[in-house]
């Protein structure tokens, strides 16, 4: 308990308690609500939050990527989807049986809170790759990530090929024409409704 | 905490230092952009050979103040089938990511406040607030998160335009985000960091140092893809009012308008800064014009740019402006990002 009030009173123990508790808040309302628009909202300003963490543990690039690629790029996807709901009404739940949910639940993150706990305890924790003073945080990711993980991260880059050319495929079926046209010409608007008709 | 200076030697920036550095963004910028729009309709009045605002005070200059008391005055309307509580927070997103992403951009010259001065005298006040090692991707990550506001505010409002703004929100500012990153990463790889200090003394050998003679073709990518990212004309889709009302601002009136409106001014002032510190040499000395006045006035021209471009271009449409994206630019950056490697490897 002390040294719980005595890290609140540091700066870097204010941020991270205050950064916790504001993520947990948020990341709750994602959960329970029943708002579309709450739960997008949340989520996202809790993704901004943990970039926080990055930022006060000095690795500036991750919280940037962090910043970048949920809050920017996955979560503006998401909301992509969210444009097919009606964002002002709230979403009637299908509610399976709550007493699974809540065991499955609970399991998991007792498990989780295992994992991380475990070393932490042990306090066997060791920065394999600890960063270089007077190098940033960019150089560091640049190293490790091309010698110990450089097959991982090009199974990776391949796995992303992969899908973008599938994502390609799927979506360039009549590339090579423009709707607006095929539109204009009552023959083409045949076409399409009886492909509807198909599905 | 270890903090990069400048040029050399310069006192320590303290806590004290970046909260006025803070507040004198806030005013300044705030302030900008209610005169931005002055100029802006005076700009585009001596394009298409009109006047312009004339009536209040001389030259029409008090028409800032008559404005703002229209803003500050209005009826604050929120649609009965609105979501009220994300209505109102999200012009607070555009305003707060637009002057936080100015935290990351060197804004004004950094000085000392005189000894004279009770409280505050020597403190030291740094011309970037918070001088941030990947200082480049900070600024487009929360320019990125900066989407979050129209989206959120057309999605919110219970409308139908406001609907399609949002729609259209996400995909402008996503595909161009794309261009923009990619554009800057050529001169990322020229300079081997993402500090926008390392950029400023990458080209303080003079004018032939600047990164606009080795990247021209980055440097008009990332123009481009910046008048989409701040929602300029010719890329305006999200507001276009002669095809979906005003967009994601439709059902805003009052202050609430008036925060999009600033965060927008602010964005332009970051993309004008982020380009002229990236490619025009940033704040270093020309001759004997002082750098601080420099990148006042490489800054000034970009915010110029844009307004006449906004006279000169019509609107595009909206699959013109996916094509321009993903057909045209995209390939162009990527090439050049290849091109700037193979050059650099040989």
């Amino acid at each position: 308990m002390e040294n719980f009030l005595a890290s609140l009173f540091t700066f870097q123990g204010f941020a991270f308690y205050l950064f916790s508790f504001l993520t947990i808040i948020l990341f709750w309302i994602t959960v329970m609500s029943n708002n579309v628009l709450y739960a997008m909202t949340s989520l996202a300003s809790g993704m901004v939050l943990i970039s926080g963490f990055f930022f006060i543990l000095g690795a500036d690039f991750l919280g940037v990527v962090q910043l970048i690629v949920y809050v920017g790029a996955i979560m503006a996807l998401y909301s992509f989807a969210m444009m097919f709901f009606d964002a002002t009404r709230e979403i009637k739940e299908k509610n399976t049986n709550g007493a699974v949910v809540f065991v499955l639940g609970g399991l998991s993150a007792l498990m989780l809170v295992l994992m991380f706990a475990a070393p932490i305890h042990s306090e066997s924790i060791q920065a394999l790759y600890p960063m270089h003073e007077g190098v940033g945080n960019a150089q560091d990711v640049g190293i490790v990530l091309f010698t110990k993980y450089l097959v991982p991260f090009e199974v990776a880059a391949l796995m992303l090929l992969v899908a973008m050319i599938a994502g390609i495929i799927l979506a360039g079926k009549k590339m090579d024409q423009s709707l607006t046209e095929i539109m204009d010409e009552d023959a083409g608007e045949d076409e399409i409704l009886t492909q509807k008709d198909e599905k | 905490m270890e903090t990069t200076t400048l040029i050399g030697q310069l006192p320590e920036v303290t806590a004290a230092g970046v909260a006025i550095k803070a507040i004198l963004i806030l005013a300044i910028i705030s302030a900008i952009a209610g005169f931005g729009t002055y100029l802006e309709r005076k700009v585009l009045a001596f394009m298409q050979r009109r006047l312009g605002p004339t009536h209040v005070g001389p030259y029409g200059l008090l028409q800032i103040a008559a404005d703002g008391i229209k803003l500050f005055t209005k009826e604050d309307i929120v649609p009965q089938h609105a979501n009220s509580l994300i209505f109102k927070v999200a012009p607070v997103i555009t305003a707060a990511t637009a002057f936080i992403a100015l935290a990351g951009v060197p804004v004004f010259p950094d000085f000392t406040i005189p000894e004279f001065i009770p409280v505050l005298g020597g403190t030291f006040v740094p011309s970037i607030a918070s001088d941030v090692n990947v200082g480049i991707l900070f600024v487009i990550g929360m320019m990125a998160a900066g989407l979050y506001g129209p989206l959120l505010a057309g999605m919110a409002q219970a409308n139908k335009w406001g609907i399609i703004g949002a729609a259209r929100t996400a995909i402008q500012f996503l595909s161009y985000e794309v261009v923009t990153g990619l554009s800057l990463l050529a001169p990322i790889m020229l300079v081997g960091s993402l500090s926008l200090i390392d950029f400023n003394e990458a080209q303080s050998g003079g004018i032939t140092s600047w990164f606009i003679w080795q990247q021209p073709v980055a440097f008009v990518l990332f123009l481009i893809a910046g008048f989409a990212e701040t929602n300029r004309t010719p890329f305006d889709l999200l507001e276009h009012e002669a095809e979906v009302i005003s967009g994601y601002a439709t059902e805003y009136s009052g202050m609430r308008w008036g925060m999009f409106f600033i965060g927008e001014y602010a964005n332009m002032i970051t993309i004008s800064i982020l380009a002229a510190v990236v490619f025009l040499g940033g704040y270093n000395d020309f001759g004997f014009i002082a750098g601080w006045i420099m990148i006042l006035l490489k800054v000034a021209f970009f915010f110029f740019l844009m307004l006449w471009v906004r006279a000169a271009w019509p609107h595009v449409r909206p699959d013109q402006l996916m094509w321009l994206c993903w057909k045209v630019l995209m390939p162009i950056a990527v090439i050049n990002v290849v091109v700037t490697g193979i050059v650099m490897m040989v």
